[in-house]
Parts: C-alpha cells; structure tokens; sequence
C-alpha cells in the first residue's frame, strides 16, 4: 500500500494541483455554495415556521438536499478531472516520454486516477463542517453519513474510472470529455428515468397510482397510443 | 550492443520502416541522417519500446524491444524530437519525477540531480519552473532527465533541431562529454556536418530503408566512387584544359578564369591521381595547388538518397 501510495505520478499530480490557485478557488466555491444553501435552509424553515427551531424531520430533509447537492457535484467535476488525465499528457508531448520510464501502465493510470479522487475526497472533507451543522438539530444518524460517503467515495471511483478510460483510448481530451459526459449522463439522468419508469409500472401493477407522477404520465401514455 | 534485426513497420500498405537491419557495437556513437518521413523517428520509436514493430525485432544489450520492453527501459535514455514539459514544475523537481519513475531513491536523487544539472549547464535554473526556460534549456533539461537513471544507451532524436546556433554548441559539447563516459548513442539530425564531426557510424535511411552504413569516410567513398579536384594554376589555363579533359578519368572539366582554376570529377584510383598530378608538371603546366575538394554529409546525402523511392 506505501509503495503504492508513493506512486510519482500521484505525488506529482497532487504538488501540481495544489500549486494552482484554480484547485483553491474550486474549493472556496464549492463551500460557498453549500453555505448559501445550508443557511438558507434554515433560515427560511425557522422563519416560516415562526417558532424558531427546526425539526427533525427537517432535518433529514436538509441532509438529504444536501447529499443530492454534493452528488450532483461529484458527478459533474469528476469527468472534469479525469477525462484529460491521460489525453492532456499526449496532448502536452509528455506521455512518451513517461511510457519510457519504469513505470508500469497501470502505475501511470492509479497514479491518475488516485489523484483525481484525493482532490475529490478534499472537496467533500473540506464540506463536513457544514455536513456536521445537521447533527446540531438531529434527525440524521453518523451511519447514515458513513454510507452516504461511501456511496459518494464508490460514485468518484466509478465515474472516475470511466473518465480515465475515455482520456486513454481518446487522443482528444475534449471528446474523451464529452463522451465521460455523456456516459455519466446515461448512468444516472436515463438509469434514473428507467428506474422511475418501473417504478411506475410497478405500482400501477399494483394499482397505487396516486403515489408516483411517472405512473400518471404512463398512464397517460398508454391511452394515447 | 543495439541489433535491429529485419524490422518493418507498415501503416496500412505503406511501409514506414522496411527490413531495417543494423548492429551498433558498445560505446559506438550512430548518426542517422534522412530526410523527413524517411523512418528515422519511427526506428527510434520502436527502439524506444513505444511502438511495437509489424516484423522483426531490435535488442538493446540482448533484450528484446517486443518481449522485454521493461527491461529495455531501463536501458535505454530516449529524448524525442517533439516534447513537452510540465507547468508549475521546477527543474531539480521535473528531474526528481523522473528519477522517481525509474525507482532511483531519494537519497540518490539528492545527490545525482545537481551532478546532473551541472553536466547540462542548468545548475543556477535549478529552482526555475520548466515551462519558462528557454528551448535550448529545455532540451538540455531534457537530456539530463534521459541519463537521470544512468542509461548504457542514449536515443536522442534530433536534440538540436529549433535550436540557435550557441545552444547547438552547447549541445554537442554535453554530447561529446556523454561519448566521453563510453554511452551508446543513436542520434538523428537534419544538421549532418554537426554528426560528421561527432559520430564513429553513419547511417543513411530513406524510404524506410537504410541504403548507406559505415563511417563517415566510408560513406563518402560510397560517393560512385567519384571525387571532386580543384586545380589552381598561373597562366596556361586553356592547355590545362585540355590536359584534363584527355585523362580517361576526368569527368566534367569546368574552367573558372577568375579564380585561375579549374575543377573535375576524377573516378581514377588514388595512384591513378598522383600519375595525373606527375604528368601535369611534365607537361610543364605551372600548378600552384591540386587539392580534392572536401565533400560535406550534406552533399554525400543529396548523392545517396538521389533516385531512390
């Protein structure tokens, strides 16, 4: 594991990354939108609610909003970082020279890879603190933000992963961008769409229509066509 | 040792590389001249380990290119003609990547990278980013991180070309200091006196085929066996002249009056030439200097590569 972790293309990556002011602003970005959010959030319930404190309910549901909001990101930065991993190196004229070294291909792409989601996993570490005002009102349990992390870590991982293989076998970062793009858009706006397709279908099955619109929009549908 | 044993590679139905065979020995420095596309870059890529040959197969100190590739690597110091450096990376830090990715510890790094840039002349930019040194820097920079892992052999593709005159002379005094240390070194240039003067092997490549190898001399004598002589005389230049053009040898008699000379092409051996030279003065023709007029690479190159497809 040391002698992974002391891969030079990860080491290089990560001094590189965070000699560019871009990484910083990215971050101080990042934490403002979740602050607008978060703040918001609570200012509108306990205005509008008049008593002045927070449910736990509420709660669950600021928790959840603020999942969705880091998974939307998660989703929409990571082909930003890994598409070009590889296709930028060919791109600069310095892949050839690094396919000469020792290194081995698979220590070139981990090297990658690993520092993509380390810039990922800073991004969503460096948001805990805002993660952590939820535990202020209750409502949400640490397993549950243990398994929500692991969810965000497995989701970097996989799209990630699909960024790197698009950079390698694409010469143009650019196309390798689009086509991670399109492939993460594919796995979670269609997947999503079909899941909510069956989902409908199942409860019209059932016979519980009121519950899901997709079932109504079927519904609708069917009669149609 | 470098053999390159019948390698070919073809894009297609077009042969870049076409039975390519050459064996360097240890310590040998090879110049490869060609034109553009003529298979120098891709010969250097495959002994690079970066493309994989259609057939054949080239060893570098007795391993294969195609089955030992990882081996190879650690043999061979290969700078391209086209490379890019790193943004916001320093020189010593660009240098301790490399080193890194050949598996060199830090203590070692620590001390080879300033011996390193000492040799490449880049020792006060050591804390400079890459990215803002000159081209003549880089590609010095560049060379220091090829021998970073202390390779036997050196595969340098054109290391001079974009370069102005003084960073050519920088780099090849680094070069003849690298020959110095007894490394193998397989360099391609467009410059070719530049390789006349530095290399013990020369080889001539086009159409994906090496059609000359040998030393520099012998190369020249590969020439159709003709030479270029200038004769300078005082007075008596039309009965010279005609002198000339008799001698069965003698191709191409020009007359030059201004500079009371006269050149020919003479195919004669070089006994032919001093019984030349002996019958010239018995015929009491007043000659003040008979020199053969030296042939630089280019013109060998011109004349070796002239009709071939």
């Amino acid at each position: 594991m040391k002698q992974l972790l002391a891969n030079p293309v990860l080491v290089k990556e990560i001094k590189l990354r965070f000699r560019s002011l871009k990484s910083f602003t990215g971050i101080l970005f990042y934490l403002i939108a979740m602050c607008i959010f978060v703040f918001g959030f609570i200012m509108l319930t306990t205005s509008f609610t008049g008593t002045g404190y927070f449910r736990p309910e509420e709660s669950f549901f600021m928790f959840a909003m603020l999942s969705y909001i880091q998974l939307g990101l998660i989703l929409f930065i990571t082909p930003g970082l890994t598409a070009g991993a590889i296709s930028s190196e060919r791109e600069k004229q310095t892949l050839n020279i690094l396919l000469t070294t020792s290194q081995t291909s698979f220590q070139i792409i981990f090297g990658k890879l690993t520092s993509s989601i380390a810039f990922l996993l800073l991004l969503v570490v460096a948001g805990l603190p805002i993660y952590s005002l939820v535990f202020l009102f209750g409502g949400v349990s640490p397993g549950q933000l243990g398994i929500i992390f692991l969810f965000f870590f497995l989701t970097m991982l996989a799209i990630g992963g699909i960024g790197i293989m698009y950079s390698t076998i694409i010469r143009k970062t650019i196309v390798a961008m689009i086509a991670t793009y399109g492939t993460m858009i594919f796995f979670t706006a269609v997947t999503g769409f079909i899941y909510l397709v069956i989902t409908g279908m199942n409860s019209m099955a059932a016979g519980t229509l009121a519950s899901s619109p997709i079932a109504h929009f079927l519904q609708v549908l069917i009669q149609l066509f | 040792m470098i053999e390159i044993k019948g390698l070919t590679k073809k894009y297609g139905s077009f042969y870049a590389l076409n039975d390519l065979n050459l064996t360097l020995e240890e310590g040998t420095v090879f110049g490869f001249v060609g034109a553009n596309g003529a298979g120098k870059s891709t010969t250097f890529s495959i002994l690079a380990t970066l493309l994989q040959p259609t057939s054949g197969d080239a060893f570098v100190n007795g391993k294969s290119v195609k089955t030992d590739a990882h081996e190879v690597r650690k043999q061979i110091g290969y700078m391209p003609d086209f490379f890019g450096v790193y943004d916001q990376l320093k020189a010593n830090e660009y240098l301790d990547f490399y080193g890194a990715s050949y598996g060199i510890s830090e203590k070692e790094r620590e001390v080879l990278i300033p011996q390193l840039l000492e040799l490449v002349n880049l020792s006060h930019k050591r804390y400079d980013y890459v990215d803002l040194l000159s081209r003549g820097m880089k590609q010095r920079l560049c060379l220091a991180r090829s021998l970073i892992h202390d390779p036997k052999v050196l595969i340098l593709d054109e290391p001079a070309s974009g370069l102005d005159p003084r960073a050519r002379v920088e780099m090849r005094d680094i070069l003849r200091q690298l020959k110095g240390m007894g490394k193998t070194i397989l360099i391609s240039s467009h410059i070719l006196p530049e390789l006349a003067e530095m290399c013990d092997e020369i080889g001539v490549i086009d159409g994906g085929r090496l059609i000359a190898h040998g030393s520099v001399a012998d190369i020249q004598a590969q020439l159709a066996g003709e030479k270029q002589i200038t004769v300078k005389l005082k007075g008596l230049l039309e009965n010279a002249v005609q002198f000339f053009e008799e001698d069965p040898f003698v191709s191409k008699v020009e007359l030059e009056v201004e500079k009371n000379s006269i050149t020919f092409n003479y195919r004669g051996t070089e006994e032919d030439q001093i019984n030349l030279l002996r019958k010239a003065l018995d015929q009491s023709l007043k000659i003040i200097s008979f020199s053969e007029t030296e042939t630089d690479l280019e013109d060998v190159f011109m004349e070796i590569t002239k009709g071939v497809k």
